[in-house]
């Protein structure tokens, strides 16, 4: 006899038409608002910081929202949002060529010179 | 470069502890279990409001509504970074939502039980909350970066949760002789659906399993279950209060807390949308969404306005 194991975690229960009435829903699309990326400065000093994404209709509303959101306790001073679609990023796979010319140049780092002990300060 | 070979740089990539970032290649399979895993528990945060909504205009005082109107707010907050992160994964936000209403995906059952005491809401933030961090204090590490970085970011604000929902029974535990027997009453209901929501027992092959070798998971079910019933029977100490299960015991020699066999029938039955609130909350999410979509057009209307105002002023 084949008997199949199936093993469910917390929080990760297998779909089916089952969940509580199904019917017939309509969920229209968000009005395509577009999705925008938050950065937030944390204080006075500091670089913003990607902290995350959201949906809104624009700019305006992407920074209120983003307060609502992302700063509840008081995280932040400053926010930043950039529609997503406006990020271009580097290819991960390309990573290991693309910084290959870094590895080679060891001289860039101060740990590269041999300087007598008595030198200070330096 | 073939999937077996990229597999293998996968795999390699999780066994270093590296986290798996959206553009990174991924196995289809571990794409999709992500996507149910993390929606439902996207799911889990705005279904989970509903229960505790229930009691914000019947708080006892002002403070403890504007205490719990902070929380389900945080819950809302939870709701969308889990959202946003499996948008990371290529899944549109709307099937997401329209997979909730359809009835497809499922989310904790644990909320498809009603509040029918002010002491609930006590229980709710004590148990359900409690059980809940200790799922997400495990996600923290899970392998896929926008996940984990969600959860870091939830398990800051839940550390309040729980502390405040202790307090209420706290305060109760210490009442009337009717507001104690509120408090154990509401104990008594919260406490096996909260054991339930760890999910079914552990198979025998824990280990192999694929979420754990993926690292997406870190525990098992039974593993955060045993921890969850050490931590809350030490607690219920402090409220005064029994737990209603007769096969609580310590058990020296494994240096844990024994218990009773969970009712599994409900648990399924729950699951399956036979729970007594299961349809309640499919409605009134539903309801929500349809009602609210003259606030998303009237929003993309003004949107469009604004855009057009500031065309016309630069040109
Ligand atoms: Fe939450
Ligand atoms: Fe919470």
């Amino acid at each position: 006899m084949n008997i199949r194991l199936t093993k469910y975690y917390y929080g990760d229960i297998p779909e089916e038409n089952t969940g509580g009435g199904a019917g017939t829903v309509t969920v229209k699309d968000v009005a395509g608002w577009p999705l925008w990326e938050v950065f937030i400065r944390s204080k006075q000093g500091l670089d913003h910081k990607h902290v995350g994404s959201l949906q809104a209709a624009d700019a305006q509303m992407a920074i209120e929202n983003a307060r609502d959101v992302y700063t509840r306790r008081s995280e932040g001073i400053s926010i930043w949002v950039v529609e997503s679609k406006h990020i271009h990023a580097s290819n991960p796979d390309d990573a290991g060529a693309f910084y290959e010319p870094a590895n080679d140049k060891v001289y860039r780092h101060p740990t590269f010179y041999d300087l007598p002990e008595e030198l200070k300060h330096m | 470069m073939s999937v077996q070979e990229l597999e293998k740089i996968f795999q390699g990539k999780v066994d270093q502890e590296i986290k798996i970032e959206p553009k990174d290649w991924m196995p289809d399979a571990y794409r999709k279990t992500l996507v149910r895993q993390i929606s439902q528990h996207a799911h889990s945060e705005i279904v989970g409001m509903l229960p505790e909504g229930n009691w914000i205009s019947r708080a006892p005082s002002l403070k403890r509504k504007a205490i719990l109107l902070a929380k389900v707010q945080d819950e809302a907050g939870h709701g969308l970074y889990l959202y946003s992160a499996v948008e990371t994964l290529g899944t549109p936000r709307n099937q997401t939502i329209e997979d909730l209403h359809s009835g497809k995906a499922k989310y904790s059952s644990i909320f498809n039980y009603p509040t029918l005491t002010w002491a609930d809401i006590g229980a709710i933030g004590w148990l359900v909350d409690g059980a809940a961090i200790l799922n997400q204090v495990m996600l923290c590490r899970t392998s896929y970066g926008p996940y984990a970085r969600a959860m870091v970011r939830i398990c800051k604000e839940e550390s309040f949760h729980q502390r405040q929902g202790f307090e209420i029974l706290l305060v109760l535990s210490k009442g009337t002789p009717e507001q104690k027997a509120m408090c154990q009453d509401a104990i008594n209901r919260w406490w096996w659906p909260s054991l339930m929501m760890f999910g079914p027992k552990d198979g025998e092959s824990t280990h192999s399993d694929q979420s754990m070798t993926w690292k997406i998971k870190r525990k098992s079910n039974d593993e955060l279950r045993q921890q969850f019933v050490d931590m809350i029977v030490e607690q219920a100490k402090i409220l005064n209060v029994t737990l209603p299960d007769p096969a609580l015991q310590w058990n020296a020699a494994k240096g844990h807390y024994d218990f009773g066999e969970i009712d599994w029938v409900e648990f399924w039955n729950v699951v399956k949308g036979n729970g007594p609130c299961n349809k309640e909350r499919l409605e009134a999410r539903r309801k929500a969404w349809d009602e609210g979509a003259w606030v998303r057009d009237a929003a993309a209307a003004f949107a469009e306005k604004r855009a057009a105002r500031q065309a016309q002023q630069v040109a």
